[in-house]
C-alpha cells in the first residue's frame, strides 16, 4: 500500500483540462504570427485572391450567383491548391519542429497531458488558419468592392467557411504526420507528398483506376468524394449554384443519387477527416517516446 | 518520495536501463553517476513520463505511469539540453511555465531573483549565454517550489565561475522536505552536492554508496599536478619515483598518478624532500 504525498499548493489535476489547452493555443497563435512562412502564405493567398477578383470577367451565363460566379469559381480553384498546402505544412512542421528544438520537452515536463498539448496546438493552428483564410477572402471582397464589381457577400462567407473546414481536415493530417516522425524536415517532405496526392495524384489515380478497372459509377463517386479536396470542390460547386454535371459522370451520378444532400455529404467527409485524423494524431502522440 | 522498482527501458532493441531499483527519501540529495550512455538521462525521462518503460515508478506515492500529470506537478526539471522558445523573454518564459502549471504569476520575480537573472528579465532567451540559460532552466524548475528537483547534468555546459555559482545555488536548495536527484559524470561535483551516489554502468546499478567512497569503489585514478620551481622538477621526479609514485614532468611542475587516498601522501613526500610546492590541483 502506498500513501499519497500531500504537498501544500499541489492539487490533483483532471485528466483533461481546458486551461492548458488555451495556454498552448495562445502560444501557437503568437508563434504563427511571428512565422515568416505563415505570413508568406497569407500574403500569397491574399494577393492571388485579389488578383483573381481584379481580373475576372463577370459572366452570369457561366455559373450562378449574379455575375460573381466566375470570380468565386476561380477562388475555389485557388483554395484547392493553396489552403491544403498551407495547412498541411503548418501542421506537419509544428510538433516535429518543437521536437527538433527541444521545446516539446519543455512543454511535456509540465503537468500537462499529451492530449492537452496536441489539442491546444490544433486549436491554435486552426485559429491561425481562420485568420489566413479570412485574409484571403477579405482581400477578394475588398478588391471586388473597389472595382464596383458584382459581389455576393453571403457566398463569399460560405466559401470562406468551406475553405476553413478544408484547412481543419488538412491540419489534422499535418499533425498526424508531425506526431509520428522525428524531424521537421521529414515531416515537411511527407506533407508535400500528401499535398501532391490529394491535389493532383488523386485525380490522376481515379482516372487511371477507372480506365484499368472499369469502376462502376457509384464506386467512382465514392473514390472521388473520399478525397477531402474533392469534397470541398463538390460542396463549393453546390454553394455556387453550379451544375455538378460539369464534374463528369461522378457528378451526374451524385446529382441523381443524392440530390441536394450532396453538399451535406461533402461537408460530412471534411468533418470526418478532421475528427479521424485528429483522433489518430492524439493516439500516435500519446503512445510514442517524446525526447 | 521516489520509488523505482525493476525499471527497464529499451530503445528499439537496445537495452538502456536494465532492472534498476532504488528509492529516495524526503530531504535526500542523490546522484545518478555514470559515464555517457550509462542510462542516467533515460532514468530521468522515465521519472517524467516522457518515455514508456517497464517496471514501477512512484513519486510521492503516485504511480508515474498512470498519473504522470500528477507526478509532473511534483517535479521541477532542469534538462541537460535546454529547449526554450528563443523569441520569448526570460519573464515571458516563466509566465508561460506558470500558466501551464496553473500558478499565479506572483512567484516569477522571486525565482528570477533566486537565480540572479534580474538584469536579464526583459531579454529574449536567444540573447542569453549558456550559463544564463542554465539559470533560466533552474528558475523554471523552481517556479512551483516543487518537492522533487531533477537536474540532468546541471553544470555540464558551464564555465568554472558559472559552475561554482550553480553548485552553490544547488546546495542552497537542499531542505528537509525536498528531494534532489542529480545526474553527473563528475566525481568531485557529486561529492559536493549529494548524500548518496547511485553509480550506473550500461543501465545497471553497480554501486550505491556515500559520495566519499565512490572514487575508491570505482578504483578511479587521479592525477595530481604540482607546480614547482623549474630547477627542482628533475630532482622531484627522482624523489617521487624512489617513493614508488608514477610521476612525469608537465609544464611548470610534475604530474603524479595517485589513487584517491594517495593525494596527500604524494604532497607529503615532496614536503619531506624540501621541495617548494607553489601550487597544486587534482585532475581526473
Amino acid at each position: 500500500m502506498t500513501a499519497t504525498v500531500t504537498t501544500p499548493g499541489f492539487s490533483t489535476p483532471r485528466v483533461f483540462e481546458l486551461r492548458p489547452v488555451t495556454v498552448i493555443a495562445r502560444k501557437v497563435v503568437r508563434e504563427a504570427s511571428r512565422d515568416r512562412w505563415f505570413w508568406l502564405y497569407c500574403a500569397g493567398f491574399a494577393v492571388l485572391a485579389g488578383a483573381i477578383t481584379m481580373t475576372a470577367v463577370p459572366d452570369q451565363n457561366l455559373i450562378g450567383s449574379g455575375g460573381f460566379g466566375r470570380t468565386a469559381a476561380s477562388l475555389v480553384a485557388l483554395v484547392q491548391l493553396v489552403v491544403p498546402l498551407m495547412a498541411l505544412t503548418l501542421g506537419a512542421r509544428y510538433l516535429a519542429g518543437e521536437r527538433d528544438s527541444g521545446t516539446l520537452v519543455f512543454l511535456l515536463c509540465h503537468p500537462v497531458s499529451r492530449t492537452e498539448v496536441l489539442v491546444g496546438t490544433y486549436v491554435g493552428l486552426a485559429a491561425s488558419m481562420f485568420a489566413a483564410v479570412s485574409t484571403g477572402f477579405g482581400a477578394a471582397g475588398l478588391f471586388s468592392a473597389l472595382r464596383s464589381a458584382p459581389t455576393d457577400p453571403v457566398l463569399l462567407i460560405r466559401l470562406a467557411a468551406l475553405s476553413w473546414l478544408l484547412s481543419l481536415a488538412m491540419l489534422g493530417l499535418g499533425l498526424l504526420i508531425s506526431s509520428t516522425v522525428k524531424s521537421a524536415s521529414t515531416a515537411l517532405g511527407m506533407a508535400l507528398f500528401v499535398w501532391l496526392a490529394v491535389v493532383f495524384l488523386g485525380d490522376l489515380g481515379v482516372m487511371g483506376t477507372v480506365v484499368a478497372t472499369r469502376l462502376p459509377v457509384g464506386a467512382l463517386f465514392a473514390t472521388v468524394i473520399i478525397n477531402p479536396v474533392e469534397a470541398f470542390r463538390l460542396a463549393s460547386v453546390v454553394a455556387l449554384d453550379g451544375s455538378l454535371d460539369a464534374l463528369g459522370p461522378a457528378g451526374t451520378y451524385a446529382v441523381d443519387r443524392f440530390g441536394d444532400g450532396i453538399a451535406t455529404i461533402a461537408v460530412g467527409v471534411m468533418v470526418a477527416w478532421t475528427v479521424i485524423s485528429g483522433a489518430v494524431a492524439v493516439l500516435a502522440f500519446r503512445s510514442g517516446d517524446q525526447t | 518520495m521516489i520509488r523505482v522498482e525493476h525499471l527497464s527501458k529499451a530503445y528499439r532493441r537496445k537495452v538502456v536501463v536494465d532492472d534498476l531499483s532504488f528509492s529516495v527519501e524526503g530531504g535526500e540529495a542523490v546522484a545518478l553517476w555514470g559515464p555517457n550512455g550509462a542510462g542516467k538521462t533515460t532514468v530521468i525521462r522515465c521519472l517524467l513520463g516522457l518515455v514508456g518503460y517497464e517496471g514501477l515508478i512512484e513519486v510521492g506515492g503516485v504511480d508515474a505511469r498512470t498519473h504522470s500529470k500528477v507526478t509532473r506537478g511534483l517535479i521541477g526539471y532542469v534538462p541537460q539540453e535546454l529547449g526554450f522558445y528563443g523569441d520569448l523573454t526570460v519573464a515571458e518564459t516563466l509566465a508561460l511555465s506558470s500558466d501551464l502549471r496553473g500558478l499565479p504569476r506572483t512567484r516569477i520575480g522571486e525565482v528570477i531573483e533566486a537565480v540572479s537573472l534580474e538584469a536579464e528579465a526583459g531579454k529574449r532567451v536567444s540573447e542569453l549565454s549558456g550559463g544564463m540559460r542554465q539559470r533560466l532552466g533552474m528558475a523554471v524548475a523552481l517556479l512551483p517550489d516543487p518537492p522533487v528537483l531533477l537536474l540532468d547534468e546541471p553544470t555540464s555546459s558551464l564555465d568554472v565561475t558559472a559552475r561554482r555559482r550553480m553548485v552553490s545555488l544547488l546546495d542552497s536548495l537542499r531542505g528537509p522536505e525536498r528531494v534532489l536527484v542529480i545526474t553527473s559524470h563528475r566525481v568531485e561535483e557529486v561529492g559536493m552536492l549529494v548524500d548518496r551516489v547511485l553509480a550506473l554502468e550500461a543501465g545497471h546499478l553497480v554501486h550505491e554508496c556515500p559520495p566519499g567512497e565512490l572514487a575508491g569503489r570505482l578504483n578511479l585514478e587521479s592525477w595530481l599536478h604540482v607546480v614547482l620551481p623549474s630547477e627542482q622538477t628533475v630532482t622531484a621526479l627522482a624523489h617521487l619515483a624512489a617513493a614508488g609514485f608514477d610521476a612525469h614532468e608537465n609544464g611548470h611542475g610534475v604530474l603524479v598518478g595517485v589513487s584517491p587516498e594517495d593525494k596527500v601522501s604524494a604532497l607529503g613526500c615532496l614536503r619531506e624532500g624540501d621541495f617548494q610546492i607553489m601550487d597544486f590541483e587534482v585532475w581526473r
